[in-house]
C-alpha cells in the first residue's frame, strides 16, 4: 500500500471524484492558484481549470450559499472553509438553507454538497482560530458530520461524502494534515455511519474521533504496560453515529471513556453517554467519564494551550477511575 | 456595453398626486399599445388571481385554518406578475417569505398552495413548509425562503449551476428592500458580477421592513445604486405598473440570457396589508390616510383602467374574469379543506436522501 500524508489522501479523493463526475467542483478561499491554505487542493486548478476550481473572495456566507444554490440546481459542490472557524460566518446558509431545504420543500429539493476544511486547535492560534465545532453541526438534522482520523479514512470517507445526496460537514483536524499512513491502492470508499475499532481490547472502551484517536492510542499503549487492555472505537462519522459498534464494545468491556477535543457542555460525549446509559445501562460497571477540552476559549500561551486539550495523561487518569485503579 | 452605465433613466418615485397618477396612466397606455393583447389579459388575470387568493388567505387565517406567519402580497401583485411573465419555462425563481404571489404568478397550482397554507399532505411542500416555504421545482420555483436575504446567495448558486451546465436558464431572485442592508446581498452581488452569472435581482421596495420605514434603515434612497458597488447593470421600475416591471425585467433577463450578466432592479411598490396577518393593515408605523393614498395607485385597478381605455377588455369581461377566479380560489380552499393532514409517519421523512 502507498503511504500518503493525510492532506494527500484528501487531495486524491477530490481528484478522483472530480475525474469521475463532471458535476463536482471545488471552491473556497485560496483553493486554486495558491493550492489551498493547507495545500489540500494542490494541483487541482492545473488539472481541472478555473471552471471547476474557483478562488472565492473572503465571503463565507456568500460563497457557501452559492454552493447550496448550485447543489439545489444539480451540481455537487465541495466548499472549502479555510478553517472551520470561519464556517460560523456561513452558519445561516449551512443550517437554514443546506440542512433544511429537503424537509421544507417536502422532499423535492435537496442540497448534495460537502463543506470541508481544517478544524480543531493547534499551534498557538488562540481563541478565534482554535476550536472544535463538530458538536454544533451534529445538532442539526439534515446534516451529516464526518471527522476522519487517518489518511485512509480521510480518502474513503471524503469520496463517499462527495457522492452522498445530502449536505456533509467534513472536518479535518488541522494538526493531522502531515500525518502519514497507508492508503489502499485503487478505488475504495468507506460508508458513512460505520465506526471502526482502531484498537481491540477487553477492559475499557475509549470512544474518540479525529485527532483524539491518536491521543487515545498513545494512552492505550501506556495502559497496556499496566495490564489494562483498552478498546478504541472511532465513530469516523459523528452523524449518523454508529451506536451499535459502541454498544457492542460496552457490552464487552463494561466501562467507557469518551475523548473529544471540543467543549464538554452539550458536546459529542454527552450524546454518546446518553446512548450508552439508555441502551447498555445494565452492562456498566462504572460511571461513564468524559475527557474533553476545558470549558473556556482557547488561550494563546503554550502552557495554557496544552492544559486545554485532552492529553494522554488525562485519558489514562479517566481510565484508572473507571477501572477503579486509583 | 459597459454594464455599470446601463441604468435606465426613468425613475418613478411613488407619488399619489392626481397629475402624477394621470401621467402614469398615459405611460402605461403607451406601453400597453406595444404589447400583444393576450399577454395583457394574462397579466391582469394573474394579478387578480393573486389578489383574490390573498384575500381568501386572510379570511382563512382569521378562521384559524392557516397557522404560523402569513405574509400577504396584496398591493405588490404587479411586481411578481410582471417579472415572471418575462421568463421562459426553463427559468428559475427564488423569493422570500412573501411568496404566495410569485408562486401563483409562476403557474403553481392554487389548490396545492392553499393546501400548503392549511398544512395538508397535498400541499406543494407536503405541509412541511407552510406559507413561507412554497416549492415546485417542476416549474422552476425553488422556494420561498424565510431568512431575510438568505435566498440571494442561493439564487446566485442556481445561476452558477446553469452557466456551469451550459443551460440557457435565467434565475430571478426576489427580496424586500430590507435585504439590501444584509451581508449576503452584497456578497452575492459581488460574486454574480465577478463570475458573470445569469441572474436578475429584484428588490421589491414596499417601503417597510416589517414596521420600520426605509428612511430609517437605508442611508440611500435609490436602492438600485447599490449595484454601482459591483459595476452591475441596474434599473428602477414602477412596481405598481405591471408593464413597467415587465419591460424592465425583460431587458435584464435578456442581458442574463445573452451575456451572462446580472442586473439589480428596484421595483417601487407598496403593501396594502400589514407585514403579516398579526399586524393590522396600517399598523402603528403608518397612517390610514397614507395607506388610502397608496391604494389609489392599486396596480390592478390601474391596469384594468388602462386595458378598458384601450378597448382590450370591457366590464362584462372583468365581471366574468373575477367570477371565474373566485371559483378557482373557492376550489382551492375546498381542495385544501378536504385534503388529509400529514400522517404521523411523515414527520421523520424528507430529512435525508438515501
Amino acid at each position: 500500500m502507498a503511504v500518503l500524508a493525510f492532506r494527500e489522501a484528501l487531495n486524491q479523493a477530490m481528484r478522483e471524484e472530480m475525474q469521475r463526475d463532471e458535476r463536482v467542483f471545488l471552491m473556497g478561499e485560496e483553493v486554486g492558484a495558491y493550492n489551498g491554505a493547507y495545500k489540500v487542493s494542490k494541483g487541482l486548478l492545473d488539472e481541472f481549470g478555473p471552471k471547476r476550481v474557483l478562488d472565492t473572495p473572503i465571503t463565507e456566507l456568500g460563497f457557501t450559499g452559492l454552493g447550496v444554490g448550485a447543489a439545489m440546481a444539480g451540481l455537487r459542490p465541495i466548499v472549502e472553509m479555510m478553517t472551520f472557524n470561519f464556517s460560523l460566518l456561513a452558519l445561516d446558509q449551512i443550517v437554514n438553507s443546506a440542512a433544511k431545504m429537503l424537509y421544507m420543500s417536502g422532499g423535492q429539493v435537496g442540497a448534495p454538497m460537502v463543506i470541508r476544511g481544517p478544524g480543531g486547535a493547534g499551534h498557538q492560534l488562540s481563541a478565534q482560530h482554535s476550536q472544535a465545532l463538530e458538536a454544533w453541526f451534529c445538532h442539526i438534522p439534515g446534516l451529516k458530520v464526518v471527522t476522519p482520523s487517518t489518511p485512509a479514512d480521510a480518502k474513503g470517507l471524503l469520496k463517499t461524502s462527495i457522492r452522498d445526496n445530502n449536505p456533509v460537514i467534513f472536518i479535518e483536524s488541522e494538526v493531522l494534515y502531515g500525518l502519514k499512513g497507508e492508503v489502499p491502492e485503487g478505488e475504495y470508499t468507506i460508508p458513512l455511519g460505520v465506526a471502526e475499532i482502531k484498537r481491540p481490547g477487553n477492559d475499557v472502551t475509549l470512544v474518540a474521533h479525529a485527532k483524539m484517536v491518536h491521543v487515545a492510542l498513545e494512552a492505550a499503549e501506556e495502559l497496556e504496560k499496566e495490564g489494562i487492555d483498552a478498546e478504541i472505537i472511532d465513530p469516523r462519522t459523528l452523524r449518523p453515529l454508529d451506536t451499535e459498534t459502541i454498544l457492542q464494545s460496552i457490552r464487552k468491556t463494561n466501562r467507557a471513556v469518551i475523548v473529544e477535543e471540543g467543549w464538554p457542555f452539550c458536546g459529542i460525549g454527552a450524546q454518546v453517554v446518553d446512548t450508552i446509559q439508555h441502551q447498555a445501562f445494565d452492562y456498566l460497571d462504572a460511571p461513564i467519564l468524559r475527557v474533553t477540552g476545558v470549558d473556556v476559549p482557547m488561550p494563546y500561551a503554550k502552557p495554557l494551550e496544552h492544559l486545554h486539550a485532552p492529553d494522554k495523561a488525562r485519558v489514562i487518569d479517566a481510565v484508572h477511575r473507571v477501572t477503579y485503579k486509583n | 456595453m459597459k454594464s455599470g452605465n446601463s441604468s435606465r433613466g426613468a425613475v418613478h418615485v411613488p407619488d399619489a398626486s392626481a397629475s402624477i397618477a394621470e401621467a402614469h396612466l398615459v405611460e402605461q397606455q403607451e406601453r400597453a399599445r406595444q404589447k400583444d393583447p393576450q399577454l395583457l389579459r394574462d397579466l391582469l388575470e394573474k394579478m387578480l388571481l393573486i389578489r383574490r387568493f390573498e384575500e381568501k388567505s386572510a379570511e382563512m387565517y382569521t378562521l384559524g385554518k392557516i397557522g404560523g406567519f402569513c405574509h400577504l402580497y396584496i398591493g405588490q401583485e404587479a411586481v411578481g406578475v410582471g417579472a415572471i411573465a418575462a421568463l421562459e419555462p426553463e427559468d428559475a425563481v427564488l423569493c422570500s417569505y412573501r411568496d404566495h404571489g410569485q408562486a401563483l404568478a409562476r403557474g403553481m397550482d392554487p389548490g396545492a398552495i392553499m393546501a400548503e397554507l392549511f398544512g395538508k399532505r397535498t400541499g406543494c411542500s407536503k405541509g412541511k413548509g407552510g406559507s413561507m416555504h412554497l416549492f415546485d421545482p417542476a416549474v422552476g420555483f425553488l422556494g420561498g425562503h424565510g431568512i431575510v436575504g438568505g435566498q440571494i446567495p442561493l439564487a446566485a448558486g442556481v445561476a452558477f449551476a446553469a452557466k456551469y451546465l451550459g443551460q440557457s436558464r435565467v434565475t430571478l431572485c426576489f427580496f424586500g428592500e430590507a435585504a439590501v442592508n444584509i451581508g449576503s446581498f452584497h456578497e452575492s452581488l459581488n460574486l454574480a458580477q465577478l463570475w458573470k452569472l445569469p441572474v436578475v435581482f429584484i428588490c421589491e421596495n414596499n417601503e417597510f421592513g416589517m414596521g420600520t420605514p426605509i428612511l430609517k434603515t437605508s442611508a440611500i434612497r435609490d436602492l438600485s445604486e447599490k449595484a454601482g458597488s459591483y459595476d452591475m447593470a441596474r434599473a428602477v421600475v414602477d412596481g405598481m405598473d405591471v408593464l413597467s416591471v415587465y419591460d424592465g425585467i425583460s431587458e435584464a433577463v435578456e442581458r442574463a440570457r445573452k451575456e451572462d450578466l446580472p442586473t439589480l432592479i428596484e421595483a417601487r411598490t407598496y403593501r396594502f396589508m400589514g407585514h403579516s396577518m398579526s399586524d393590522p393593515a396600517h399598523g402603528t408605523y403608518r397612517t390610514r390616510e397614507e395607506l388610502a393614498e397608496h391604494r389609489q395607485r392599486d396596480p390592478i385597478k390601474r391596469f384594468t383602467s388602462t386595458l378598458e381605455s384601450l378597448g382590450i377588455i370591457n366590464q362584462e369581461y372583468i365581471d366574468d374574469l373575477d367570477s371565474r377566479i373566485r371559483e378557482v380560489v373557492d376550489q382551492a380552499v375546498a381542495f385544501a379543506d378536504e385534503s388529509p393532514d400529514p400522517a404521523p409517519e411523515d414527520l421523520a421523512t424528507d430529512v435525508y436522501l438515501p
